[in-house]
């Protein structure tokens, strides 16, 4: 760390941090902590399941479990430990000091945060929504407690986040790459930054207005889904699904970048097939956006739609399958060392063949009457979130563990977490397929005895522990690493071959003394087999321009917490201390930003005197 | 920061003159590809409900083509006037930029008083609510939006013109002025999407 | 650690055959023309897929065992390879090709199956079966349109035929799921979806509510009866006398009690004539002849006390909760009494 940073408190740092690396960080430890509270609400659906006509949880109290669960694991939880990554690993890949709008960053961070504690204070509130993930507009109207309203609102400040997360990484990649990088020399993991923050830009959108209108309808008295004033609760489902498919590849396409950095790491060897790779991403993306009425297939859109939207889906296989089996031939004449990243990667193909697999049996239209909202579709999305996402998250952890904190994780203990995650999880999600084939339908809390759905049920919830019991072994081992691990060196692995770890473990607070020159794809591996493994720098050492750290996007971010509540208990502006609540959040929110555009802020230097004479470690 | 500029020496693209400058272009535009996705969600629903009055007073029976047309003018011209704006920015023209852009706000502001009175004329002679209807609750809701982005535009200008009115231009304020009259022409390209698809196919039925 | 996977991979398989599922309830094993349909697709397109499984996992399992590390390679580079334009094509046109394969039937079987114009010109036939289906919370209503009756929670249908369903949901959107026979359409608010089935043999069949609804989603079960033409003609016009009238002396204690608490919203008449928004609670014309109460448990003396004790206890959020103030003991056996003589006269 740069001499020069003036030593703050450690809360008062984070809180005001505008660093991508911190802000890394707040991200791992939100999505972390919002992992277990979604892990938690998971096992207590499987204990109610565990057996036919149980009675441990049921009813409303199970519908607000469940929403939840769904809600926090793909919002609070996935999605900001992908930030984490975006923030602690693109920046130093392609060579660049910090994002586009470091400001920006923080202030993504913090609206996804308070739109998380806003969600979860249901619990204390009154009761948590309880009309699913999805929130389909006549359930959700129907719902009596402010459950749904905290969703509402808690999920727009949150999105708000995430649109100015996916904005930031857009402009950084297009306009910050070091001299020589150009886009065919992106690490692939750069590849799915870039393009899953297009899907980010072009998908919340849509949700944000879907989740407005439901606002209105439920808050203001609007009519947008009311059958009786001529509203149309399909509409909802549209906005809904036009947002909700991307977010799946939002979701996946990371992780698909995560594992085409590491393969190659621990095959010594590049990525098999490169440009079809960055094609294939590209093509996932823009399909995404073409399918997203295969959820609907159900709802009577006609044999028109139905047809067209079961083929487009279809298509999708064709660029993921490529994927396939380029990550295949990566390793194949490689050296497949099995750290505990490389499991999860390699684990990861077989698992997520099979989600994908059953993804275009869900395709086929006519199929999908049976399919649809039973557990094969569970088993389905389980088996690409979990065995896609999930694994491409602990892979990505490990991996990057000591470019974050300087320290690799243990690796006894990551390699206990995955196989007990491992066995786990497909204990708990393969047979789901089958207990959805023999007429369980999804979000049901409880099943009859002597319908054939006992023993399968069983299963999937010892399934559940073992992973439960692999979270725990992680989160021994990140406080064991924390206390005890090895410092590791810039190239911590030892088989680098993109930038970041061409720079010390953690990385410096300005990332690169100078501006390195990228030769080629691969930019670290180029200069270990053709040069002195050290990157040659673009630029003269000199004074480095850094931002200023602010507190104003954790008080923006408040403001629109407090502004939340007012809205929620506004009753139609007749309860006038709610309205005032409302007007204060907003003000503090507005003044925020006023402050912020009157106030100049030119940022700092650090003096090439303070920087340390590290070099550019290989 | 500090650099001193002239007539002859301020770059002929001071909003892309700096690595500050390049990124806030490059995002914004970002941004309002978002905003277009924004707009036509609200776009699908209008067009999804527009016929859905609940009994109430159509489209056709209500809207009024004098005032749509007096409002659509009062913008499209204030998108003009912003374009005089960013002309005289780039000639490092201060005082008239500055001229410009408040000629710009009045003409925005006399936009959404129009707007305003429109509502409340529709309100009062027809009971037509955001409330009353679906039909209603896509109008409002679709043309609001709009009338609210005019308004943050409004308050984004005059903001920028208060500020920055006692220090001249430089490379830290011209890709602010640029970025926001980007904005305000994006709200009008919106607004002809809305004359069109509200008012104009509403009065033809 | 890979044997782990090929043990469990085979038992699960066997898991799998011998656990086809119930004959009333499980898409595999079809009891209907629609659903049979349905069941080829999943075949072909398990197929399909099974062979694309195999050919990722021997490949995958070749390449981690083959390629693994080995001692004394630390200083070995291996050869770094670009890519190779041939397996790039083979791998995407082989997919394309299996994708035609299961894409051309999926498009075919989606026209037989959800072709509105085609159904309602069906249902215009002058034979035509036609069930007008009604989704509640959490009940469902059966209406016979051309024999103009209601009833609720046991859905008759001849064998052999095809059944025409209109569906709507009267309070949110519902699905009507009756697996063993034919995929689900949601029933929404807002307007009518159409479907079509068939049953191939008598018997009785499990349907469920196939989208998320509420506190007791899990519970708004139903059965479809498919009986002979015979006992379906029979049925047809023994449900038109069904009036509701108590004969014993028991059943019209019951009776009078039923008609103080409980006539505002059920009907215990089949002919009930009045528009669907105002049919609040389930027809209970044969309540004596079906399976269940409530649509979750056997139809015995014990479950109907059970549930006009305290039905919130047995369907949490049910709209009959608090609607008919305490009922003594008695009266609850006395309505009991009533509600078990509603069956058809044999």
């Amino acid at each position: 760390m740069s001499s020069v940073a003036k030593k703050k408190p450690l809360l008062w740092d984070y809180l005001t941090t505008v660093d991508h690396k911190k802000i890394a960080i707040l991200y791992l430890i939100a999505g972390g902590f919002f992992f277990l509270v979604g892990g938690m609400e998971a096992l207590f659906i499987r204990i109610q399941l565990i057996k036919p006509d149980n009675t441990f949880l049921v009813g409303d109290a199970y519908n607000q479990v469940l929403t939840m669960h769904g809600t926090t694991m793909i919002f609070l939880a996935a999605m900001p430990m992908i930030f984490a990554f975006f923030n602690a690993v693109v920046p130093l890949q392609i060579g660049a000091r910090d994002v586009a709008f470091p400001f920006l960053n923080s202030l993504g961070f913090w609206l996804f945060f308070v739109g998380g504690v806003f969600l979860n204070l249901s619990w204390f509130l009154g009761g948590a929504p309880d009309a699913g993930w999805t929130s389909y507009a006549t359930l959700a109207l129907h719902s009596k407690s402010h459950g749904v309203d905290f969703y509402l609102l808690g999920l727009q400040i949150s999105g708000i986040g995430t649109l100015a997360g996916g904005i930031n990484f857009l402009a950084t990649i297009i306009n910050m790459r070091a001299p020589g990088l150009t886009y065919m020399r992106m690490p692939l993991f750069t590849w799915t930054v870039f393009v899953t923050s297009a899907l980010i830009l072009f998908a919340f959108p849509a949700l944000t207005i879907g989740l407005a209108l439901l606002m209105f309808d439920r808050l203001f008295g609007t009519a947008f889904f009311d059958a009786s004033l001529g509203g149309n609760s399909m509409i909802f489902e549209h906005l809904f699904w036009i947002f909700g498919h991307p977010e799946v590849y939002i979701l996946v396409l990371p992780a698909f970048g995560i594992f085409s950095d590491i393969i190659p790491a621990f095959s010594k060897k590049r990525l098999f097939g490169y440009s079809s790779m960055v094609f294939a991403t590209v093509l996932i993306g823009f399909l995404g956006f073409m399918v997203w009425a295969h959820h609907m297939f159900t709802d009577g859109l006609g044999a028109v739609a139905n047809a067209i939207f079961a083929v487009a889906t279809m298509a999708i296989a064709v660029p993921t399958g490529v994927k396939i089996f380029n990550w295949l031939l990566t390793m194949w004449g490689g050296q497949i060392r099995f750290t505990t990243p490389m499991l999860w990667s390699v684990a990861f193909i077989p698992s997520f063949v099979l989600g994908g697999v059953t993804g275009i049996m869900n395709a086929a239209a006519p199929a999908d009457y049976q399919f649809h909202d039973s557990y094969f579709v569970v088993a389905h999305f389980h088996y690409v979130i979990v065995g896609g996402v999930v694994f491409g998250l602990f892979a990505g952890a490990h991996y990057w563990w000591p470019k974050m904190f300087g320290k690799i994780l243990n690796e006894t203990l990551g390699k206990i977490t995955f196989f007990l995650f491992f066995i786990g999880f497909h204990l708990t999600f393969f047979i789901q397929h089958f207990l959805g084939l023999m007429g369980m339908p999804r979000r049901y809390f409880t099943y009859l005895p002597g319908q054939g759905l006992d023993t399968g049920n069983m299963i999937s919830s010892i399934g559940a522990m073992f992973m439960g019991l692999a979270t725990i072994v992680m989160l021994i081992n990140v406080v064991y690493t924390a206390i005890k691990g090895k410092k590791a060196a810039g190239d911590a692995w030892g088989v680098g071959r993109t930038l970041e770890w061409s720079i010390p473990s953690p990385a410096p607070e300005y990332n690169f003394a100078q501006i390195p020159y990228v030769r080629g794809l691969d930019a670290l591996w180029v200069e270990k087999m053709e040069g002195d493994g050290k990157m040659t720098p673009a630029e003269p050492l000199g004074d480095i321009h850094m931002p200023n750290s602010s507190i104003l996007p954790f008080v923006m971010s408040v403001g629109l917490f407090i502004a939340a509540f007012g809205a929620m208990y506004n009753d139609q502006l007749k309860n006038h201390t709610a309205v005032g609540v409302l007007i204060l959040g907003l003000f503090i929110t507005f003044g925020s930003m006023f402050l912020r555009s009157w106030i100049d802020d030119h940022g700092f230097h650090i003096h090439k005197e303070d920087i340390a004479d590290e070099g550019v470690e290989a | 920061m500090n650099q001193k500029f002239t007539a002859e020496t301020f770059p002929h693209n001071p909003e892309k003159a700096t690595e500050e400058g390049k990124n806030k272009f490059l995002a914004f535009w970002l941004f309002l590809g978002g905003e277009t996705v924004l707009f036509a969600s609200l776009f699908g629903t209008f067009l999804a409900l527009r016929n859905s009055t609940a009994g109430g007073a159509s489209a056709a029976e209500m809207f009024e083509p004098k005032l749509v047309f007096i409002a659509t003018m009062l913008l499209l011209t204030s998108s003009l006037t912003s374009v005089y704006a960013m002309y005289h920015m780039k000639n490092f023209e201060h005082k008239k930029m500055m001229l410009w852009l408040g000629i710009t706000v009045l003409l925005g502001l006399g936009f959404l008083l129009l707007e305003i009175y429109e509502f409340r004329h529709y309100m009062h002679e027809y009971h037509f609510t955001i409330k009353s209807s679906a039909f209603g609750s896509s109008f409002y809701t679709l043309v609001g939006t709009h009338g609210a982005h005019v308004f943050v535009g409004l308050l984004w200008i005059t903001t920028l013109m208060l500020r920055n009115g006692g220090r001249g231009l430089n490379l830290y304020n011209a890709p602010k002025f640029y970025i926001a009259s980007l904005y305000w022409h994006f709200i009008d390209v919106v607004w002809i999407f809305i004359f069109t698809v509200v008012y104009l196919m509403g009065m033809v039925g | 650690m890979k044997h782990w996977r090929l043990v469990s991979l085979i038992s699960l398989i066997a898991v799998i055959l011998s656990a086809c599922g119930h004959a009333n309830q499980s898409t595999l094993n079809p009891q209907g023309e629609v659903a049979k349909m349905q069941y080829d697709l999943m075949k072909l397109s398990t197929l399909i897929m099974v062979f694309v499984v195999a050919v990722v996992t021997v490949l995958f399992l070749y390449v981690i065992v083959k390629y693994r590390h080995r001692k004394g390679q630390e200083n070995i580079i291996p050869k770094q390879v670009e890519g190779n334009h041939f397996l790039e094509l083979l791998w995407t046109i082989i997919p394309v090709i299996l994708l035609i394969i299961l894409a051309v039937p999926t498009v075919s079987q989606t026209f037989k199956l959800s072709d509105e114009k085609q159904i309602s010109k069906d249902e215009k036939k002058k034979d035509a079966i036609v069930i007008n289906v009604n989704a509640h919370l959490f009940w469902w209503e059966f209406e016979y349109p051309k024999q103009k009756f209601i009833t609720s929670q046991d859905m008759y249908i001849p064998v052999g035929k095809k059944v025409i369903l209109n569906l709507k949901g009267q309070d949110i959107k519902h699905s009507f799921w009756v697996p063993s026979l034919a995929g689900k359409i949601d029933t929404n608010v807002e307007g009518e979806n159409k479907m079509w089935l068939s049953a191939d043999k008598v018997g009785t069949y499990n349907g469920f509510c196939a989208e998320f609804c509420g506190p007791s989603h899990s519970l708004m079960q139903f059965k479809v009866k498919v009986v002979s033409q015979a006992d379906y003609d029979k049925w047809l016009a023994d449900m038109k006398n069904q009036k509701g009238q108590a004969v014993t002396a028991d059943a019209q204690e019951g009776e009078k009690i039923f008609k103080q608490s409980c006539i505002g919203c059920h009907a215990a008449d089949a002919n009930d004539t009045r528009p669907p928004a105002a049919r609040l609670a389930p027809n209970l014309a044969n309540f004596g002849d079906r399976d269940m109460v409530a649509g979750i448990a056997k139809n015995n003396e014990a479950n109907i006390k059970k549930w006009l004790t305290n039905p919130e206890a047995m369907k949490p959020g049910n709209l009959m909760t608090g609607k008919y103030g305490d009922l003594s003991a008695d009266q609850i056996d006395a309505l009991t009494a009533y509600l078990t003589s509603l069956k058809i006269a044999k």
